[in-house]
């Protein structure tokens, strides 16, 4: 079972959110890396970059798959999660603490209608 | 020689050889004469071997090697089928070994005259009306395929049209073709299924679509019987449909892709014509079109003229040539071999027997494996890894463990629609005895899983290198001799 934490929002692409005042804080989930596998890199955006809810901001890959990262939210990226970059196993070892990356949100509504941990959790079992 | 391993460069001794030059008896040599731009600063690091060291070192390696003629090969969407050595024969014949690509038509005739008639019998097989046999491989032809669909738009003056339409369970070259052709990728959804999902298509299609790229059957070996509805809703919005042949084999004899309605096609040589493939040879990806697209193939282009001659010509074509001369024309040799000794009611016979064979596996394991989708498959299926989960087995593991039963693996982790997808495609070519043996095994690693899982999990235990660090070669991917010497100066 992987875990889910209480306080952050989902997407049904398995990224996770947490929302601090306008900065969101985006990661992929412990669900999603499980799936994924052994990581073995990241692509992740520049500072400055925009992003845009539903659309691709990087990928990662395992030594099963490579899969686009897709933000749950839309805004510039402020910063990024360098250890990721020589690191990518990170990501294995603890998703929701080793996050990817921080954006400065344009709406912080729009965190609001994403998932919360009990939907995320069911849409997973299923 | 069990456990040789050797690198060719490991068994180098300053000095040694394996020939004897005789003196030169000339006073200049060339090289003199060579400007020094040309020349190379310093020797070249040859391995220096004896002539048995490399006979020995080259014997020893292909005694290692896994292919189709030492064992059963169910690797799916790769059409691993057995490669008659009839067509090793005919390709092998002298009169078409020492041709060369810029001799004059007049003296090649039996050579043009053999890419014609293959032409023309794939164009029969396929329900097209021409096809080029010049691209290198199955990613070569989609690439031109789409270059002639980029072509067909411009050519009408219809710019606009800069998307092409990929399922999300398509083979990855479809997106990677389409992104080398300068076209726009737009995903449409499948179905649990994994057949295209109308009703998320229909919204995707309007004047900016230049078309759609599909196989049919779709990567879950699953036909998509909406077929004749999508080619309908995507001609009338003013687009073509591509067909990647890469799962040609279960049609072949039995449905056309132009009759189902596809524009433009490739195919693989090596996978439904029975030429080796993988390791074992190059790849043909010939590409078809249906009439009206004709004049937008590569160059150069073999013709028949009236008298009943062949001619190799370059017309003033959409893009001119994706390949020097006619591609890989040993290739084509073998496959004309192969469609000739089956013979036009034999060839029939491969679909049904290729789908009699994926589903009899299919049938047999669905007790241990997962089947997602229930109902009859095409030439191959896909299961979700084991049926219980709860023995910490992936995939992965199984496929290792089947390497030490002595089969080769199957596809895994693709198509990604499922987490521990297992794609398995064992082809038409294979004896009931051989299908029985893959199914006793596949039960016995499923038994394995459950009452002694760590054999499973360790394995494999009786080949050559044993589990590997699939992070590490992933992320530091030791490629060269200097590497590896680099690496254990490190260590030292």
């Amino acid at each position: 079972m992987s875990k889910i934490l209480e306080n952050l929002r989902y997407s049904d692409s398995h990224e996770w959110v947490s929302l601090d005042g306008e900065v969101a804080t985006v990661g992929i989930t412990d669900y999603a890396q499980h799936a994924l596998g052994n990581i073995v890199y990241v692509d992740v955006p520049e500072v400055g970059d925009e992003v845009t809810a539903g659309e691709e901001f990087g990928a990662v890959e395992s030594v099963k798959a490579a899969s686009d990262l897709i933000s749950p939210v839309s805004g510039e990226v402020i910063e990024i999660n360098e250890d990721l970059v020589d690191a990518p196993e990170l990501l294995n070892q603890d998703a929701y603490a080793n996050w990817i990356m921080k954006v400065r949100v344009n709406d912080p509504g729009e965190v609001g209608e994403l998932m919360d941990a009990k939907e995320y959790a069911s849409i997973c079992e299923g | 020689m069990k456990y040789y391993d050797k690198l060719i460069f490991e068994l180098s001794r300053p000095g040694r050889k394996g020939y004897s030059l005789p003196k030169n008896r000339f006073d200049r040599n060339a090289l003199a004469a060579l400007p020094a731009g040309l020349k190379r600063g310093e020797a070249a690091e040859l391995p220096e071997v004896s002539e048995l060291d490399v006979v020995r070192h080259y014997t020893n390696l292909s005694s290692k090697n896994f292919g189709v003629d030492t064992g059963f090969y169910p690797l799916g969407s790769c059409t691993m089928k057995y490669n008659p050595k009839i067509d090793e024969e005919v390709a092998a014949h002298p009169g078409f070994l020492t041709l060369h690509p810029l001799q004059y038509s007049g003296s090649v005739q039996g050579a043009l005259e053999l890419y014609y008639n293959l032409q023309k019998m794939l164009s029969e097989l396929a329900g097209l009306e021409e096809f080029t046999l010049n691209p290198y491989a199955g990613a070569h032809g989609e690439l031109t395929g789409l270059m002639v669909m980029k072509a067909y738009h411009q050519r009408r003056g219809d710019l606009k049209r800069t998307k092409v339409i990929v399922p999300n369970s398509a083979h990855g070259t479809n997106p990677a073709s389409a992104m080398v052709a300068g076209l726009q990728v737009v995903e449409v959804k499948s179905k649990p299924n994994g057949s295209i999902d109308v009703e998320d298509l229909k919204p995707l299609l309007d004047d900016t679509v230049a078309g759609i790229m599909m196989t049919n059957p779709n990567t879950l070996g699953m036909f998509e019987t909406e077929i004749l509805e999508i080619a309908r809703l995507v001609h009338e919005a003013g687009g073509l449909l591509y067909y990647d042949g890469a799962n040609l084999n279960p049609l072949l004899g039995k449905v056309r892709p132009g009759d189902m309605g596809f524009d433009i096609m490739h195919i693989n040589l090596h996978k439904t014509f029975a030429t080796p493939h993988g390791g074992g040879g190059p790849g043909s990806g010939p590409v078809g079109v249906r009439e009206g697209l004709e004049s937008l193939l590569p160059n150069p282009k073999v013709v028949k003229r009236e008298d009943g001659s062949f001619e190799l010509v370059c017309e003033e074509g959409a893009f001119g040539n994706v390949s020097s001369f006619l591609g890989n024309y040993a290739v084509m040799m073998k496959a004309y071999a192969y469609i000739l000794s089956l013979g036009k009611e034999n060839i029939r016979l491969v679909g049904p027997m290729a789908t009699l064979n994926a589903n009899y596996i299919k049938e047999n394991l669905k007790d241990d494996y997962l089947l997602p989708i229930q109902g009859v498959c095409k030439h191959e299926f896909v299961f979700d890894g084991l049926k219980d989960k709860s023995t910490g087995v992936t995939t992965l593991n199984v496929a290792k463990r089947l390497l030490d039963y002595g089969f080769h693996a199957p596809t895994i982790y693709f198509p990604l629609l499922f987490h521990e997808s297992m794609m398995i495609e064992p082809t038409e070519t294979e004896s009931k005895e051989t299908l029985d043996e893959f199914i006793e095994v596949m039960h016995k690693v499923a038994h394995e899983a459950r009452e002694t899982p760590e054999l499973v999990l360790d394995a494999p235990v009786t080949t050559l290198v044993r589990k590997l660090d699939e992070t590490t070669a992933a992320k530091n991917p030791i490629l060269t001799y200097r590497a590896l010497l680099a690496q254990q100066d490190g260590n030292d």
